[in-house]
């Protein structure tokens, strides 16, 4: 061959540098991609994610403005469990601190773990529904046939932007006793 | 091609080199780009016939409405495979094998730069397809989410998962360590003078879907572990449960996957501006338009991924920015077919094969691109979505889109590989009856969607029967034509056409034409004096 000595050093350093940038490219996927997702998302309220940890409000100030606020429940696929909301709607007073409560029941004979995760649909008013106190805070353990009741406590913040007049908290409810015990057992 | 010929020919030819290696360590510790891009045109073939097989089995339940031949279980698994095994098992090596052909005989190198990874790249194929088809046959089946592996579906795949994953992952180091190598050859052993602007289109446009591979692939990688992860190791990357999000893997899975689709048609765009001008006898117009316009495509591919995925739900400012982005890519790609078309402009054009599939392919690819135009369309997309027009327009820029491209690759540079001509008259007979079948299997589905008949389904409402029924013998007339091009090949390796000439067409632009027909085991152990650098692009 009459490939040339620098010819040669040349190739090895370009084909280095072009395995670097596979693995860079790996990092910013595997590495980068999911936590600046999370962070769109909290900025966005893309998906209708709401706060997960309790927002303290010192001194709630109503301001007489009104929203519908409904509720809407899912049991993801076919966990055993009854699950639904206590009212369907209600009528919210903006800047005012609300609590409800929804009710879930474990239809099997043996103890389970649930984790609750909400929505709030339009996306738009997602960052402005924040719950002080929430069930899907942590993970809820139900003994076989248990029957309880959750309460959510919540406000609606007074930049909810004005075109909204309603406004849907969704759950949908998973079976996390398999993701549970994997923690126990991580944690022991 | 044909190992006996080529050896006696060098033999007599360089006495002090050495050979071929003998028998089946000729292949197996191959090193030669002309061997490995054999090796490689040849894995794809297989592969295609074997995903081919799959659609055929996909279009035979889809006869007629109703649950007839295979399980609907059965029938996922072969959506998905047949997507996975045409996607990395036939167009991608494909073009990787005219690649390690062609690209060191069109820039005067003796070899590729890096010829044991060069090795490496293609044994790993066999390995990741032997793997991924091997869940056929396990518990649970083979994967059967589609080729897209969206969570939490791809998550109730049987024992098939983690084979379907580790395939994944060799494929990718395939692609890459394929990718590394066309660019390092490209960047470092060029024939002197040869600039980078005077590279031919087919060098250029693999130069640019080397760095797409490089930056996408290794994504793809890492979705994919996550999905791995999230199944067996406890992590929540997309389990809602756990605070993950699976609408998240569809991010970056198209963050991969909309670069991916250009990784599969910019080398035949590549192959089309070398046989456009060649049949026209002009040079290829607006060569320097065309780098730009490739280099824009690839950019753009990068920032239009959601386009995939407006029914998730996004900000309508989102939504507005994706389609806008991607109704700009309309503008390279018809700088492009402008130029095929001004390149032909009173040009002496002939219709030899491989002409006839690059004018398919111009005219089949822009229907292709133009139904693209209506899926970017936000509030039409919402209608489109998921339905058989997706199903049409994908069909449309990959079969008379990439296939095509390849089939004239192979008819333009067939008689270079073998030394000798295929038959012509055989050679337009194929692409007559592949040009046929695949309007009538494809233009149909067109319809189909629109109607609103949903992709990925194995019965259907009755009213979509007759479309299906037509749309099923497409199929099958395109699947047996194909048969022909593997006698057309099989004769001409074996030596049954005209002995051919160095430039076998009529004073066709390129440095492959310069090395007699066929080409010698060793080329250009000397460098080629390109004086003129313009005359070879």
């Amino acid at each position: 061959m009459t490939i040339s000595q620098s010819n040669r050093q040349k190739a090895r350093s370009l084909t280095w540098q072009l395995v670097a940038m596979a693995i860079g490219a790996f990092a910013f996927g595997f590495l980068v991609l999911p936590p600046m997702y999370d962070v769109f998302c909290d900025v966005t309220g893309l998906g209708g994610r709401t706060n997960e940890v309790a927002t303290v409000v010192e001194e709630p100030t109503t301001t007489g403005r009104v929203v519908r606020l409904e509720f809407a429940t899912t049991v993801n696929q076919y966990a055993p469990w009854e699950f639904g909301s206590d009212v369907d709607s209600m009528t919210v007073d903006i800047g005012g601190v609300y609590e409800t409560t929804f009710t879930a029941r474990n239809l099997s004979d043996k103890s389970l773990v649930a984790q609750a995760v909400p929505s709030v649909s339009p996306p738009q008013a997602a960052r402005h529904f924040k719950k002080l106190e929430c069930f899907c805070f942590t993970s809820q353990e139900f003994v076989a046939n248990e029957e309880k009741q959750m309460p959510v406590r919540f406000i609606i913040d007074s930049d909810l932007p004005a075109h909204i007049d309603t406004v849907t908290l969704s759950y949908t409810f998973f079976d996390a006793t398999k993701m549970a015990r994997a923690n126990v057992a991580a944690t022991n | 091609m044909s190992s006996a010929e080529i050896s006696t020919h060098h033999d007599a030819a360089h006495g002090e080199h050495h050979g071929p290696a003998k028998g089946i360590r000729r292949w197996l510790f191959a090193t030669n780009h002309k061997d490995i891009g054999t090796m490689y045109l040849v894995f794809s073939l297989l592969m295609f016939f074997t995903g081919g097989f799959m659609a055929l089995i996909i279009r035979t339940e889809l006869f007629s409405p109703g649950l007839q031949f295979v399980h609907p279980e059965f029938f996922n698994q072969m959506t998905t495979m047949h997507a996975l095994i045409m996607v990395f098992g036939a167009v991608m090596p494909a073009f990787v094998g005219l690649a390690n052909w062609m690209i060191p005989m069109m820039i005067g190198a003796p070899d590729m730069a890096l010829p044991r990874m060069n090795n490496w790249s293609f044994w790993i194929l066999p390995v990741a397809f032997g793997i991924l088809l091997s869940t056929l046959w396990m518990p649970g089946g083979a994967p059967a989410s589609g080729w897209t592996m969206y969570p939490p579906l791809v998550l109730q795949t049987g024992d098939a998962f983690p084979f379907l994953i580790f395939s994944v992952h060799l494929m990718g180091f395939s692609s890459i360590m394929g990718a590394i190598n066309i660019i390092v050859t490209i960047i470092n052993m060029r024939a002197p003078n040869m600039t980078l602007l005077a590279m031919p289109m087919f060098v250029w446009t693999w130069l640019i879907t080397a760095y797409l591979l490089i930056a996408v692939m290794p994504v793809l990688a890492g979705a994919v572990t996550m999905l791995l992860t999230d199944q067996f190791f406890g992590t929540s990357f997309f389990l809602a449960a756990g605070g993950g999000d699976p609408v998240m893997f569809q991010h970056i899975f198209w963050f991969f996957g909309h670069p991916e689709v250009y990784i599969m048609i910019l080398p035949a765009f590549g192959v089309v501006s070398e046989i456009i001008p060649t049949f026209s006898r002009k040079p290829l117009f607006g060569h320097d338009s065309m780098v730009y316009a490739a280099s824009s495509i690839a950019f753009l591919s990068f920032i239009v991924w959601a386009h995939h995925m407006f029914t998730v739900g996004m900000p309508l400012t989102g939504q507005l920015f994706f389609m806008f982005a991607t109704l700009l890519i309309a503008v390279p790609t018809g700088v492009k077919v402008f130029n095929w078309v001004a390149t032909m402009w009173q040009g002496a054009m002939t219709f030899e094969t491989p002409m006839l599939f690059s004018l398919g392919f111009v005219f089949l690819f822009t229907i292709g691109g133009f139904s693209g135009l209506m899926l970017a369309v936000v509030p039409a997309d919402i209608q489109y979505h998921d339905s058989y027009f997706v199903v049409a327009h994908f069909h449309y820029v990959l079969v008379p889109g990439s296939i095509f491209g390849i089939m004239a690759a192979t008819y333009y540079w067939l008689p270079k590989w073998a030394g000798h001509m295929y038959n012509e008259k055989l050679g337009r007979i194929h692409f007559w009856m592949s040009a046929i079948f695949v309007n009538v299997t494809f233009f149909p589905m067109h319809f189909l969607g629109l109607a609103g008949m949903p992709r990925r389904i194995p019965d259907y409402s009755t009213q979509f029967a007759d479309f299906n029924s037509i749309a099923s013998v497409g199929a099958i007339g395109f699947g047996l034509s194909q048969l022909l091009f593997v006698y057309i090949v099989f004769r001409c390796v074996r030596g049954d056409g005209a002995t051919a000439t160095a430039e076998v067409w009529d004073n066709p632009r390129g440095l492959e034409w310069t090395v007699p027909s066929p080409a010698p085991y060793h080329t250009f152990e000397e460098p080629p004096e390109v004086t003129d650098g313009k005359a070879f692009s």
